[in-house]
C-alpha cells in the first residue's frame, strides 16, 4: 500500500505500512516527530491533533485515530510545522506562552494545533474550537484569553500549503489484496459486492477503536475517502439529500439555520476534530443505540438510501434499526446518502450527559409535535440511550395524537413512555433516570415551544 | 531580583513548539524492547492455571515472566509497612492486577500477547465497596485511628439542637495527560539508570535497585518532567520502572513501558472515595457545640499511601472551623478494587467537604445564609484556639480575605439577585456559595521534610542549578531559578534547569504535599548562599573589606568600592582557587507530630483561600453548569504571581470537576467501566466559569519560608467544594426549603434529579 500526501510542506510516498497504521503512530516511530503526542489514543482528548488540508480546506484532526490512507492527497501540518522554517513562533504560540497557557505542556501540541487551524480559518469560538482537547493543569481560562488574544493577528505566510499532491489514479484491484480505495460509489459497489465481510472506513471515530483499543486486524478493508460522490449535498426547499461521506461539521453547517437545536446537538455530539472526522453515513450504519443522529433524523421522517451493486432501494430511518447490532442492511449493501425534510420548525432536540461537551449521551430525545387550532394532529418522538436502538416513542405519541396542545396532555402522555421503553442502567445513567429525563424532556419541550428557558447553556452568568 | 515576577514556564517555548521531551519522546536505541502487563480478569481470585503459551508464540514476542521468574524482589510498594507485588502471586486482588508481564519487539506487539494469556481462577467473593469492606471487617491497621478534642459525647448530649448525616464522596481518576511510562536503559557492569515518568525518583531508584539486585549506587534515575503527576505519579510509577529494569537486566536491551490510556485507568490507583457520618450539636445560631465524624475510607486491594491520606482526612476535618469538642474516627477499608493512592490534597479535600457539608446542613437546619454560619464558627484570630489535633492556629486570614471576597464578588447583592431569578423561573435554578480553605503545609511524615540541592557556578559566570523537586507542570524549576537568580544578583537566563538526578541530588523526597517550592527553594538558596559567601570572603579579603557588606545585585557585585561584573567576580574567584560548587539542605523547622495519638503540630503553616461559585440547574434534568467563579487566595508573598494564578484556576477547575461530573463507576465484578475519556469525563474548555475572578490574597507568610511564600499546589483543589455547595443550594431553592438536600459528590446530573426529588418530596 502506498500514500502520498504533503507532511509540513514536503511530499512523502508512505510504502510498506499496514493499511490501518495510524498517522500519530507513524510520525513518533517512523518520522521522528514526537511533539504530536499520544494522550488516549481514542480521538477523546485531543493531544495528537494534527491540521489536514484538503481541497476544501483546512481541518483539525485526531491523528491517533487517522488512518495513512485517509490522507491521500492531502497535506498534514503537525506541531513541528506551525512555528516557522526559521524558528519564528506562530501567533498562537507566542499568545500561549504570554498567557501561561502550558503547565505540564503534555497537552500544548495539540492545543496549538487546534488553535492554529481555528486561527487559519477565522474561527472566534474559542471554547468550541479546544472542546476536542482536554488539559488537566489550567483549568483552560489562560487557554481561552490566548486564543482571543492571537485571533486578532495575521496568519503567517508559511501556513499556506504547497498545492496538493494528485489524486491516485482509480485503483479498487488493489496492490494489496484486501485493501480497497475506491474513487466513487459505484467502484465500491462493485469491490463491495465482491468482498461484503469487508470493514467499510469513512471517518474512523469509531473503527479507529477497533484497531487502538480491541487491537483487531480488519481486513478485507476499504477506504472510503476517495468517492467524491458520496460526499454531495442536494438541497432544495423541501429536502436535503446528503450523501454517506459527508461529515458532521458539514451536516451542521447544512441544518444550522433550519434546525437550531438539532445544530446544537451536533455541536456537542463531538469535539471539532471529532466532528471533522465522523460522517453521517457512519453514525447511522453503525447502528449504535447511542448514536447521536438518529433521533432528529426519525423524527424529522428521514429517508434512508441504500445501495448493493446496481441495485438501490430506499428504507425509512426508523426501519432500518432492527434490534442491538442489528440493522436493515444486507451483506455488500452500504449507506448511499440519507435525505432529510427542511422546514419543520417544532423540531427540538436534547441531548443530555454528564458533561455538555465530547461526551455521549445518557439519553438524546428528539420532538416534532404538529399543532393546528390547539389539537395535536401528529407526535414524532424518537430516543437514542432508552433501548437497543434509536427508537420511537409510539405508544407516547398515540396518547398526544388528537389530543389537545397543554401541559396536562404532555404530563399524562410522558407517562406512556414507560410502555414504550425500559432502559438499561450504565456507567452514563439508571434505568430510572433515563426514563425519567426522557419523560421530562417532553415536558420541556413544551415549556420550550411556549418560549421559557429551558437551557442552563442559554443562562446569562 | 528575579523572585516575585510574573514569569512564564521556564519550558513554555518548548511545549508550544512541540519539542519538550517526555519519556516516550526521548530518543531510544532501536534496539530497545517494549513492555506491557497482561492484567486479571477477576476481582478476587487464586490463580488455578495460567496457561501462556499462546503469549510466548504471539508475533515479537521476546519473554513473558511471571511473578516465579522475577530474579529479585517483587514489590513495588512506596511504603515498607507492607508488600505489594509487581506480579500477582497465587492470588488476584482486583480486577486489572498486573499478573505476567510481555517483553516484545514493539508496544503494540507487546499490547496484543498481553491480551491472550489464558488464566483461570478459583473466584472468592469480591469485596467492592465501603459497605462490603465494613461488613467483612477487612481494615488496615489493627483500629480505626481516633483524634479526639474535649468531649465531644457530652457537648452532642448537651446541645439545644443535634443535625445527623452521611455522606458519599467519589473518588477521582487522575488523568494526566501523559500515561505511566519508564525507560530503563543497562549500562556497564549491571547498572542501570531509569527514566520515569515520576514524582520520587528516590523511591524509584530503591524499589529498581531492590528489583535487580543491586545498591541503590547501582541505580540513577533521571526525570526531566512529567506530563501531569497531582499524585498519581508518587508511586504508581514503580511497577513500570521495576519492569523495565527487570526486562533490561534480562535482555541486556533498553526497555520501555508506557500504558495505553485505558490500562492506566484500570491498573493504577485513584483518589480514595469516602463515606463520612456526622452528628454535630449547634446552638439555635447554628454554632457549633460538639461534633462527632465517622470518616469511612475506601483504600482498595493493597496499603499504598492510604494511611497517611486517611490522616490528612482527619486533619483536615475542621478546614476553618474551630471545633471545641470534636472527635474523629478513620476507618480504613481494605476492598478489592485498584489501590488507591495520592492525589492532589492527599485527603484532605475529603475530609473538608466533610466539614463544609456539615457547615451547609447547620445553616439549613437553623434557617440562616450558609455564609453567617460559617464565619461564626472560623477560628477566631485574636485567641491561641487549637485544632483538633492541639494545634494552635496562629496564622489565621480567613476573617479579613472573606470580609474581601465578599466585597470583589458581590456575593450579598447576588444571593439576593438568585433568590429573585430563581422566583421567575420555574425549570431552572440558580445557587451560590462561598466556602473557605485552610490547609495544611508539610509532610505529616515529619522525615520527609527535608531536601537537598546541588549548584555549580562555572567559570563563565553560568550556573547549574539542580534539586530533588521534579516538574510536573507546576513551575516548580522556575520559581527555584527564581531564587537562585535572586541570590546571585543575576538575571534567569544565568541559571541552567537541569532535571532532577538521584546522582546529583540524593534521598530525595518526592515532590508532594505542595512541599516542591517551600523545601527545594530553601535547599538552592542554601547552596547558593555558600557559594556566594565564599566568592564574598574571597573578594572581601582582597579588598580589605567585610564580607557582609559585599553586594550581589543588578549582574553585578560589588565589594569595598570596586564593582565587578558577575562573571568577572566569578572568574577572579576561579583563579582564586574557591570552591564554585556547592550543596544545599533544608529541614522544615518547628514540626513535630505523633499520628497514633494525634497531637502535636504536623504542620509549618496553614495556606489560605476562598471562592464564591454561581451555578445553574435544570430541574427537569439536573444538567448544571458553572456560572461564574471568584477566588481569593493566600500565597503568601508569591514567589511568581502568575504561575500562582495558574495553579489556582487549575486547582479550582480540578476540584469543581471531582465533585460535579467526574464519575468512576464499578460495575459488580469489580470492573471499572469508566476506564477511558469517552466514559470518565474530566471538565472541557466549556466548563470554565465563564466569568473567572483570580486574586491574590496580599500579605507574607509569618513563617519563614523562602521569600515568605506559601506552598500553592493542593490548597486551591478545595476551593472547588463552592461549586458543590452552590449545587446543593440551586436544589435547596426547588423545595419549599423544609427538606435538606443531603447532595452526594459527584453531583451528576442523575444525583441533582434525585436531590430535587427529595426537596419536592
Amino acid at each position: 500500500m502506498d500514500v502520498t500526501f504533503l507532511l509540513n510542506g514536503e511530499t512523502v510516498h508512505v510504502t510498506g505500512e499496514a493499511p490501518t497504521r495510524t498517522l500519530l503512530d507513524w510520525l513518533r516511530e517512523r518520522r521522528g516527530l514526537v511533539g504530536t503526542k499520544e494522550g488516549c489514543n481514542e480521538g477523546d482528548c485531543g493531544a495528537c491533533t494534527v491540521i489536514v488540508t484538503d481541497p476544501q480546506g483546512a481541518q483539525a484532526l485526531n491523528a491517533c485515530i487517522l488512518f495513512l490512507p485517509q490522507l491521500e492527497g492531502k497535506a498534514v501540518r503537525t506541531v513541528e510545522g506551525i512555528s516557522g522554517p526559521d524558528g519564528a513562533l506562530h501567533p498562537v504560540q507566542q499568545a500561549m506562552i504570554d498567557h501561561h497557557g502550558s503547565q505540564c505542556g503534555y497537552c500544548t501540541p495539540g492545543f496549538i494545533a487546534s488553535m492554529a487551524c481555528a486561527h487559519l480559518n477565522g474561527a472566534t469560538d474559542h471554547a468550541d474550537q479546544i472542546a476536542g482537547n482536554l488539559c488537566r493543569c489550567t483549568g483552560y481560562a489562560p487557554i481561552l484569553k490566548a486564543a482571543d488574544a492571537a485571533s486578532t493577528q495575521p496568519v503567517p505566510d508559511w501556513m499556506e500549503e504547497p498545492k496538493l499532491p494528485d489524486g491516485r489514479e482509480e485503483t479498487t484491484a488493489s496492490e494489496e489484496a484486501g485493501v480497497a480505495r475506491p474513487r466513487s460509489s459505484d467502484a465500491l459497489a462493485r469491490w463491495y459486492t465482491d468482498n461484503p465481510d469487508a470493514t467499510l472506513v469513512a471517518g474512523a471515530t469509531d473503527v479507529g477503536l477497533w484497531v487502538t483499543k480491541s487491537l483487531r486486524e480488519l481486513a478485507p478493508i476499504a477506504f472510503l475517502n476517495g468517492c467524491d460522490d458520496l460526499k454531495t449535498i442536494e438541497a432544495t426547499s423541501t429536502h436535503w439529500r446528503v450523501g454517506a461521506m459527508v461529515s458532521i461539521t458539514d451536516l451542521l453547517a447544512l441544518v444550522r439555520e433550519d434546525y437550531p437545536t438539532f445544530t446544537e446537538m451536533l455541536r456537542r455530539y463531538g469535539s471539532v476534530q471529532v466532528r471533522n472526522a465522523a460522517t453521517i453515513g457512519g453514525n447511522i450504519a453503525n447502528g449504535s443505540p447511542i448514536g447521536d443522529s438518529p433521533p432528529p433524523l426519525i423524527a424529522l421522517g428521514a429517508t434512508l438510501h441504500l445501495r448493493k451493486g446496481d441495485t438501490r432501494r430506499d428504507v425509512a430511518l426508523e426501519d432500518f434499526f432492527l434490534d442491538y447490532g442489528k440493522q436493515d442492511r444486507a451483506p455488500g449493501e452500504f449507506v448511499e446518502a440519507i435525505t432529510i425534510p427542511r422546514g419543520q420548525p417544532a423540531l427540538r432536540v436534547y441531548k443530555l450527559s454528564k458533561r455538555f461537551d465530547q461526551d455521549i449521551s445518557a439519553v438524546c430525545g428528539a420532538f416534532k409535535l404538529s399543532v393546528r387550532e390547539g389539537v395535536i394532529q401528529e407526535a414524532r418522538i424518537a430516543f437514542g440511550g432508552m433501548a437497543g436502538t434509536p427508537k420511537r416513542a409510539t405508544a407516547t405519541e398515540a396518547a398526544l395524537t388528537g389530543a389537545p396542545w397543554s401541559l396536562d396532555t404532555i404530563t399524562s402522555a410522558a407517562e406512556h413512555m414507560a410502555e414504550d421503553y425500559t432502559p438499561l442502567s450504565d456507567m452514563r445513567a439508571s434505568a430510572p433516570y433515563r426514563l425519567r429525563t426522557a419523560q421530562n424532556m417532553l415536558i420541556r419541550y413544551f415549556h420550550d415551544l411556549s418560549g421559557s428557558p429551558v437551557s442552563v447553556l442559554e443562562v446569562a452568568p | 531580583m528575579s523572585v516575585h515576577k510574573p514569569l512564564p514556564h521556564d519550558t513554555a517555548p518548548l511545549h508550544v513548539t512541540g519539542s519538550a521531551r517526555y519519556v516516550d519522546d526521548i530518543p531510544t536505541p532501536a534496539n530497545a524492547v517494549h513492555l506491557a502487563f497482561g492484567l486479571s480478569t477477576c476481582a478476587h481470585g487464586e490463580i488455578k492455571n495460567m496457561d501462556l503459551s499462546q503469549v510466548r508464540a504471539a508475533d515479537g514476542v521476546i519473554a513473558v515472566l511471571t511473578a516465579a521468574d522475577l530474579p529479585h524482589h517483587n514489590d513495588v510498594s512506596p511504603t515498607p509497612l507492607e508488600v505489594e507485588p509487581m506480579l500477582a502471586e497465587r492470588e488476584v486482588k482486583y480486577l486489572g492486577q498486573p499478573v505476567f508481564l510481555v517483553i516484545a519487539e514493539s508496544h503494540l506487539q507487546a499490547r496484543k500477547a498481553a491480551k491472550i494469556g489464558q488464566i483461570t481462577y478459583n473466584e472468592k467473593p469480591a469485596l467492592l465497596t465501603i459497605e462490603d469492606a465494613l461488613a467483612a471487617g477487612e481494615i488496615f491497621e489493627d483500629a480505626p485511628r481516633h483524634y479526639t478534642k474535649g468531649d465531644a459525647e457530652s457537648a452532642l448530649t448537651a446541645a439545644p439542637k443535634v443535625i445527623e448525616g452521611s455522606m458519599n464522596i467519589g473518588g477521582q481518576e487522575h488523568f494526566y495527560l501523559e500515561g505511566q511510562a519508564a525507560l530503563a536503559l543497562p549500562q556497564e557492569g549491571g547498572d542501570m539508570v531509569v527514566h520515569s515518568s515520576s514524582q520520587h525518583p528516590t523511591e524509584i531508584q530503591h524499589k529498581v535497585a531492590e528489583a535487580i539486585g543491586v545498591p541503590m549506587h547501582g541505580v540513577r534515575v533521571e526525570v526531566r518532567r512529567m506530563g501531569g503527576g497531582f499524585g498519581g505519579k508518587e508511586s504508581q510509577g514503580n511497577a513500570l520502572a521495576c519492569s523495565c529494569a527487570v526486562a533490561a537486566q534480562l535482555t541486556g536491551r533498553p526497555a520501555k513501558m508506557r500504558y495505553d490510556r485505558d490500562d492506566d485507568m484500570v491498573i493504577t490507583g485513584k483518589r480514595h472515595d469516602f463515606r463520612i457520618d456526622y452528628k454535630v450539636g449547634v446552638t439555635e445560631e447554628g454554632r457549633i457545640l460538639g461534633l462527632a465524624f465517622e470518616q469511612y475510607c475506601r483504600c482498595g486491594w493493597s496499603l499504598d499511601l492510604s494511611l497517611p491520606v486517611a490522616d490528612r482526612a482527619m486533619l483536615h476535618a475542621d478546614n476553618a472551623y474551630h471545633l471545641e469538642h470534636v472527635s474523629i474516627r478513620s476507618h480504613r477499608l481494605r476492598t478489592n478494587t485498584q489501590s488507591n493512592t495520592a492525589f492532589r490534597g492527599f485527603g484532605g479535600p475529603q475530609g473538608m467537604v466533610g466539614i463544609e457539608r456539615v457547615l451547609d446542613h447547620i445553616a439549613h437546619a437553623v434557617g440562616r445564609d450558609p455564609l453567617e454560619v460559617r464565619r461564626l464558627n472560623y477560628y477566631d484570630a485574636g485567641s491561641p484556639q487549637t485544632t483538633p489535633y492541639h494545634m494552635v492556629v496562629e496564622d489565621f486570614v480567613l476573617d479579613e480575605l472573606t470580609d474581601a471576597l465578599v466585597v470583589s464578588a458581590d456575593y450579598t447583592a447576588r444571593r439576593d439577585a438568585i433568590a429573585e431569578w430563581n422566583a421567575q423561573n420555574p425549570l431552572l435554578k440558580r445557587g451560590i456559595a462561598l466556602t473557605p480553605v485552610k490547609f495544611g503545609i508539610s509532610f505529616t511524615l515529619t522525615h520527609l521534610n527535608q531536601a537537598g540541592a546541588l549548584v555549580h557556578v562555572y567559570q563563565d559566570g553560568s550556573i547549574h542549578m539542580n534539586h530533588g523537586g521534579t516538574e510536573m507542570g507546576q513551575g516548580l524549576f522556575q520559581k527555584v531559578a527564581q531564587v537562585a537568580a535572586s541570590r546571585f544578583g543575576v538575571t534567569l537566563d544565568k541559571v541552567k534547569i537541569t532535571a532532577t538526578d538521584t546522582g546529583k541530588v540524593p534521598n530525595t523526597s518526592a515532590t508532594a504535599a505542595s512541599s516542591g517550592s517551600d523545601l527545594n527553594g530553601m535547599a538552592v538558596k542554601a547552596a547558593c548562599d555558600t557559594i556566594r559567601d565564599r566568592i564574598a570572603a574571597f573578594l572581601a579579603e582582597e579588598h580589605q573589606a567585610d564580607p557582609a557588606t559585599v553586594r550581589f545585585e543588578a549582574g553585578r557585585v560589588l565589594v569595598g568600592g570596586a564593582d565587578y561584573s558577575f562573571e568577572d567576580a566569578v572568574h577572579k574567584a576561579y583563579m582564586g582557587r574557591v570552591s564554585l560548587s556547592a550543596t544545599g539542605f533544608y529541614k522544615t523547622p518547628k514540626i513535630v507530630w505523633d499520628r497514633i495519638k494525634g497531637t502535636g503540630r504536623p504542620f509549618f503553616y496553614f495556606a489560605y483561600g476562598a471562592a464564591v461559585t454561581e451555578v445553574v440547574i435544570d430541574t427537569l434534568t439536573g444538567e448544571n453548569r458553572i456560572l461564574r467563579a471568584d477566588i481569593l487566595h493566600d500565597c503568601g508573598t508569591s514567589l511568581n504571581p502568575a504561575l500562582d494564578i495558574g495553579q489556582i484556576e487549575g486547582g479550582y477547575v480540578q476540584g469543581a470537576g471531582w465533585l460535579t461530573m467526574e464519575e468512576l463507576v464499578w460495575d459488580d465484578r469489580g470492573a471499572l467501566r469508566t476506564h477511558a475519556p469517552s466514559t470518565y469525563k474530566i471538565p472541557a474548555a466549556g466548563d470554565t466559569p465563564p466569568i473567572f475572578n483570580v486574586a491574590l490574597w496580599d500579605g507574607a507568610n509569618r513563617e519563614d519560608t523562602i521569600y515568605r511564600s506559601k506552598a500553592v499546589g493542593e490548597p486551591p483543589l478545595m476551593l472547588g467544594i463552592s461549586a458543590l455547595m452552590a449545587l446543593g443550594d440551586a436544589v435547596a431553592a426547588c423545595g419549599d426549603g423544609t427538606v435538606y438536600p443531603a447532595l452526594d459528590a459527584p453531583a451528576t446530573p442523575e444525583r441533582i434529579l434525585w436531590a430535587i426529588d427529595r426537596v419536592q418530596a
